[in-house]
């Protein structure tokens, strides 16, 4: 994995023009919300949501903000569990998901520990951050981190990120922040975006402890030898019958044509 | 502003009070960030913990509508610690000025008031023979402005500031200490401020306080410091420079009152000052008489003054319109991108205003509230009379033309694509409407000299207006020849020069390449960008730059050298803003503020309607009585007919405040009809403390009512640790937030916030008190 | 690491990016999707808050088909925030059904007129229009004319308002100015004064 994006959570103001740049660049619609007593919205992220902003208040009054999106793990269970192959990783390191070859079963929306993958129930495709890998394999950087204001999300090579975020750890040190770490170093063998957080990682709704499901791996070992096609007609049949869509259900107003 | 974004960067300190800089100027932080690398810290003085407040260094909670309280807290904890400048007051200021003996200020009252409003003839200079104001440079005379001065803010001890704000001393210890060390030469204080300061009973003192702290800190006219304000629309900077107000023409010239300036003669005479860049007023008011009315404008006719329509010395703004429709005295009305039925202070009384117009002409790129007040809730259409055009604009990026940012940089827009089906610019509306009433006019009227008279011609039929015609014309542009003038120093009043809006002059003066069309960056420097666009006045980037080097033109900080002398020559960052040439530092040391008439800067201000120095008095409504005086409220508030009475705190006891979020932008017309921006802020919702959701049994995300005298809303409840009961005196005061970008109609509509707030502003500006008002909540 | 808008030309006539995938069992590489295929770029100036950061409009057969940040603008140097980087909603939505481009169903494009005491709005066109508001600004302006107050000439009238605007441009702003001022109004005021 060459390129990470560096999620500063003590630099972002929330501004969430990373979560409307994504719109932008990947032509993203948007749905029906209501408020919820949190600015977060929607509340969680989408087939059609790829990128959101997470407000999240704590106990001793701080107002945390988090740019979330899919981590692009090293170990990605969503690649992993794919009947049909239809998650894959790019050169540049995303993992990127295959509309055509999605059947909308949801394993990866089950299995993903970041709740990341949602499968639309309009077109029963899993939807989800791609790392913008048709703009960074041409040099770019993802739509939302080129349109954060002030440098909470920078994109570049691991190693260097790294650095980048222990230097900052130790400046948030330094200031004051005690509880200041690096989330994303070792998480699912390494995680595609690096967070700098000033609180534990569940204050910021990170699972502590990333993993998935050992059974994902029964279906890794029963794809490759069985091949694509043996997959779907397996998976199919279990898709139809035993899997339920677990994603943000988007209420449809009749009024409300965007 | 004084200084402009990308000038941020060089700031020691930067002190955000009534803006939530991070929300509504996400960019701001871009540049702040800059110098926070640089170790410079970010204090956010605001009600609520925002997004500014939650990535500052420094967040100090006030209680709405007591600034004054807090800036004069500082301004006395400056004097005390003798942290301000020395050298820079006694030059750049009138600190040294002597007052004159019938100058007083007792109870929270200055001298001169009477029945509501004051006469100002005793805030003024103890002068010598000469008519020039005595000075002191020791600045030890009782009655000189450094010590009258401060004796009145000695008042505003560290414990008083704390129980009238409802802050704690630590935090305002912390921090007066923080930003009054910019008070060194070498370090640089910048205030930012927005709506958080002007919508107030006493907004334009809040401004003063926050420029009177930092002239004594030595912070105007240098890199990274200033009083930046900053304005809420892309183009309210240009907007406010072409007139769009009742009180003055394009360039900040005053509007004709019929009672002092009868003649063109009379109003030069009165307008014109002696010293100071206004003395060229003439050159200006002319040249846009000519712009106006071409070659009817001469020497023999006054160049068509008479044909400027002159005002009966009344309040004619905003609040003052809707109130005089209130009472059936407008029958017609134009409202161009602009949405007073959601953005207007009382809008209950402003919607029923409207029905008793007979005409209104809305423009704009969604149906508006205004433009459907007609069908608004709980009305009967089938009883308003009003007949109601609503044209369909142009987007921004569907037009050519140019916008003023917050720090003046005149930018040029090009258009992108057609505008949807039958939209059209507002430039080409206002070409066909002149066209239209010319017709009519062409066959006979009432006086339809000044109309058939027009020096109008952009174009021909229903074609696109030529916009470079408009562009040279504002610019200015020889008569005789139509050469474009170099800029506003060739302006003439023999009417040999046309110029429709001074200080734009020199922003389209190269047909070829327009300056304000320039997109060439700087590539070493302090972040100037002198050939990016064009900013007013002459291109100048950061006002009042004398003041960056001392006296004798050694620049305060080395580190940022803006306009400093070496070798026996000025060195020229910027354009100066002072008369520099073939001039040494000496020369100039005494009058860098070339737009006032003592050419120094302003600690003592004659020139406001509610007094010298900015004083703290209560809002309009307020659940506390004044700490400081016996004086409850601004003693010059105008008291509309349309406000009513004002709450009890008895039956209204919390303070209500309204602000914005980064989703949405004003009234909502164009984010509400956003699907990206309604989806992450969809609904109308009031922010409250945890505490009062326990007391009150409001539990987060429910629905609520909020109530004052003026009206009642409904929205979505956010219970939230993000604002807090504050201690105010003994008593504990609880705030109500609310975002007031809903209305009725768009694709995410809600409940109005300015139902509920007043019809009262501020004695100079009569910008409304949006900020602080006393309101009630329940659940629904 | 900066991006230039150079680089962004690059992206200009490239009809669709494959990128290769590496740790799966296929050998096709998944199709890009290139939303800058054969773009113009018009450069333009946000029009929501005053910062006046810089963004671009990507322009494809007459359609507005994105917006972003400037990479050349000094302010904000390619950055925008949410206001800004949803520029493009304006002019164009995404369906929700389809997820297809369209033109904002909320936007007028038409004239629309509401006669006294009506409950609906119904389409004009702007000739008629222009023609029967001007008819107006006259009767009023006629009926309300003072061309002297206590024996000096004031030129004015009070029955007619004007509102407006700091979403319009300087250039729009100033003919405004100059032709309300000429017809003699006096109440004139816009949202600076809010």
């Amino acid at each position: 994995m060459a390129n990470v994006v560096l999620v500063d959570t003590q630099k972002c103001m929330a501004c969430r023009g990373c979560q409307v740049a994504c719109k932008d660049w990947n032509r993203l619609p948007a749905g029906a919300t209501k408020f919820r007593g949190n600015y977060t919205n929607p509340p969680t992220l989408q087939a059609h949501t790829w990128n959101h902003v997470v407000f999240t208040e704590t106990d001793k009054g701080r107002w945390l903000f988090a740019s979330y999106s899919c981590m692009h793990c090293t170990d990605a269970a969503c690649i992993n569990v794919c009947p049909v192959g239809a998650v894959q990783r790019t050169k540049s390191g995303t993992v990127w998901p295959d509309g055509d070859k999605c059947i909308g079963c949801g394993l990866c929306v089950q299995h993903c520990p970041f709740h990341v993958p949602q499968v639309s129930k309009a077109t029963n495709k899993m939807g989800k951050c791609t790392g913008c890998a048709e703009r960074v394999s041409q040099g770019l950087r993802p739509a939302c981190v080129t349109t954060c204001p002030n440098g909470a999300l920078l994109y570049g090579e691991r190693g260097e990120m790294m650095q980048l975020a222990k230097d900052r750890v130790d400046a948030l040190r330094r200031q004051g922040f005690s509880e200041a770490s690096i989330y994303g170093d070792l998480e699912m063998h390494g995680l595609g975006r690096i967070y700098v957080l000033t609180e534990i990682p569940s204050a910021y709704g990170l699972p502590e402890t990333p993993g998935y499901n050992a059974s994902a791996w029964i279906w890794q070992l029963a794809r490759r030898p069985l091949g694509t096609l043996t997959s779907i007609g397996l998976f199919s049949g279990l898709v139809v019958g035993f899997l339920r869509w677990r994603g943000e259900r988007i209420q449809h107003k009749d009024n409300y044509s965007i | 502003m004084t200084n402009h974004w990308i000038d941020y960067q060089h700031s020691d300190v930067i002190m955000a009070i009534g803006v939530n800089t991070a929300e509504n100027h996400p960019m701001s932080m871009r540049w702040i960030d800059r110098a926070r690398e640089r170790g410079a810290k970010l204090i956010s003085i605001d009600p609520r913990l925002t997004r500014t407040a939650a990535v500052a260094d420094i967040w100090l909670p006030l209680r709405p509508g007591t600034d004054i309280a807090l800036l004069g807290g500082l301004i006395n904890y400056t004097f005390t610690n003798k942290l301000y400048q020395r050298e820079y007051i006694l030059n750049y200021t009138n600190a040294s000025y002597i007052l004159d003996p019938s100058y007083s200020f007792a109870d929270g009252v200055f001298s001169g008031l009477a029945d509501d409003t004051y006469n100002r003839d005793t805030w003024k200079y103890d002068l010598d023979r000469d008519g020039n104001p005595r000075k002191d440079l020791t600045l030890e005379n009782p009655r000189c402005v450094f010590q009258v001065m401060k004796a009145h803010y000695a008042r505003y001890d560290a414990d008083t500031v704390c129980n009238i704000v409802g802050c704690n001393l630590q935090d305002f210890q912390l921090v007066a200490k923080t930003f009054c060390a910019t008070g060194a030469p070498d370090k640089a204080g910048n205030i930012l401020y927005a709506m958080g300061i002007t919508q107030s009973t006493h907004g334009s003192q809040n401004v003063r306080g926050t420029a009177v702290l930092q002239l004594l800190l030595g912070n105007i006219g240098i890199p990274g410091g200033g009083v930046n304000a900053q304005r809420g629309e892309a183009n309210v900077q240009g907007s406010t420079d072409m007139a769009m107000l009742f009180h003055i023409l394009p360039g900040y010239l005053n509007m004709p009152q019929a009672m002092t300036h009868p003649t063109l003669a009379d109003y030069n005479a009165k307008e014109t000052p002696a010293s100071s860049y206004w003395s060229n007023k003439p050159k200006f008011l002319v040249s846009l008489l000519k712009a106006w009315w071409g070659k009817m404008a001469t020497g023999d006719n006054e160049f068509c003054y008479n044909w400027i329509p002159k005002l009966d010395g009344k309040n004619r703004s905003h609040i003052a319109i809707f109130e005089s429709m209130a009472k059936g005295q407008i029958q017609g009305m134009f409202v161009w991108g602009q949405n007073p039925a959601v953005g207007g202070p009382q809008a209950e009384l402003e919607r029923k205003a409207l029905e008793n117009l007979d005409w209104m002409v809305a423009v704009d790129l969604f149906e508006t509230e205004t433009a459907s007040f007609w069908r608004r809730p709980k009305v009967d259409s089938e009883t308003i009379k009003t007949e109601v055009f609503l044209l369909p604009a142009a987007a921004s990026y569907e037009k050519d033309g140019s916008v003023s940012n917050s720090g003046r940089w005149i930018q040029w827009r090009h258009k992108a694509v057609q505008p949807p089906e039958d939209a059209k610019s507002d430039l080409w509306i206002a070409d066909q409407l002149y066209k239209a009433i010319r017709y009519h006019y062409s066959l006979g009227g009432v006086f339809p000299d000044p109309i058939l008279g027009l020096n109008w011609d952009y174009g021909q039929g229903e074609e696109e207006p030529d916009i470079e015609k408009v562009a040279l014309e504002i610019n200015g542009y020889e008569t005789g020849s139509l050469k474009p003038l170099e800029n506003f120093t060739k302006l003439a009043d023999d009417g040999s020069t046309a110029c429709g809006c001074w200080i734009y002059s020199g922003y389209y003066n190269d047909l070829e390449v327009p300056p304000t069309k320039r997109r060439i960056r700087e590539q070493k420097g302090i972040g100037i960008h002198a050939e990016w666009a064009f900013a007013w006045p002459l291109n100048r980037r950061i006002l009042y730059n004398r003041c960056a080097s001392d006296p004798a033109g050694k620049p305060w900080n080395p580190k940022t050298p803006l306009i400093y002398w070496e070798g026996g020559e000025w060195q020229l960052k910027d354009v100066p803003d002072f008369a520099w040439k073939d001039t040494p530092p000496e020369k100039t040391a005494q009058s860098p503020f070339i737009m006032l008439p003592e050419l120094q800067a302003r600690l003592f201000s004659p020139g406001m309607a509610d007094g010298p120095f900015p004083e703290h008095y209560e809002p309009a409504e307020s659940p506390v009585r004044n700490a400081l005086s016996p004086q409850q409220n601004n003693p010059a508030i105008t008291w509309w007919q349309g406000l009513g009475e004002l709450a009890s705190k008895e039956e209204f006891p919390y303070i209500g405040t309204t602000y914005r979020v980064s989703e949405h932008w004003q009234s909502g017309i164009m984010t509400r009809n956003s699907p990206w921006l309604g989806e992450m802020a969809p609904e109308m919702f009031v922010e409250i403390s945890v505490e009062l959701g326990e007391k009150l049994g409001i539990s987060n995300s429910s629905q609520v009512l909020v109530s004052t005298r003026r009206g009642e809303i409904k929205a979505v409840a956010y219970v939230t640790r993000r604002l807090k009961p504050m201690m105010v005196g003994n008593k504990l005061v609880e705030i109500v937030g609310m975002p007031w970008h809903w209305g009725y109609r768009g694709l995410f509509p809600g409940d109005s916030a300015n139902v509920l707030t007043p019809h009262v502003g501020d004695p100079n500006t009569t910008i409304p008190e949006y900020k602080a008002f006393l309101c009630n909540i329940r659940r629904a | 690491m900066k991006v230039t808008r150079r680089e962004f030309f690059k992206l200009t006539g490239l009809a669709a990016l494959t990128a290769a995938v590496v740790g799966c069992d296929w050998d096709e590489d998944p199709i890009l999707s290139q939303p800058l295929t054969d773009a113009k770029e018009v450069t333009t100036i946000c029009p929501y808050c005053s910062c006046g950061c810089g963004a671009i409009c990507y322009v494809a057969n007459g359609k507005l088909v994105s917006v972003s940040g400037d990479p050349d603008h000094p302010i904000n140097e390619g950055a925008l925030c949410s206001k800004g980087a949803s520029l493009l909603n304006l002019n164009t939505v995404y369906n929700f059904r389809t997820h297809n481009a369209e033109i904002n169903p909320n936007r007028l494009t038409k004239v629309l007129y509401r006669a006294p005491y009506s409950k609906v709005w119904e389409e004009k066109n702007w000739r008629w229009a222009m023609d029967k508001i001007a008819k107006r600004v006259k009767e009023t302006r006629d009926a309300s004319f003072e061309a002297q107050a206590d024996g000096v000439t004031v030129n004015r009238t009070m029955a007619i308002a004007h509102l407006g605007s700091a979403a319009l441009d300087n250039e729009e702003n100033y003919l405004l100015a100059k032709l309300m001022r000429s017809l003699g109004i006096v109440n004139l005021d816009h949202h600076a004064r809010l």
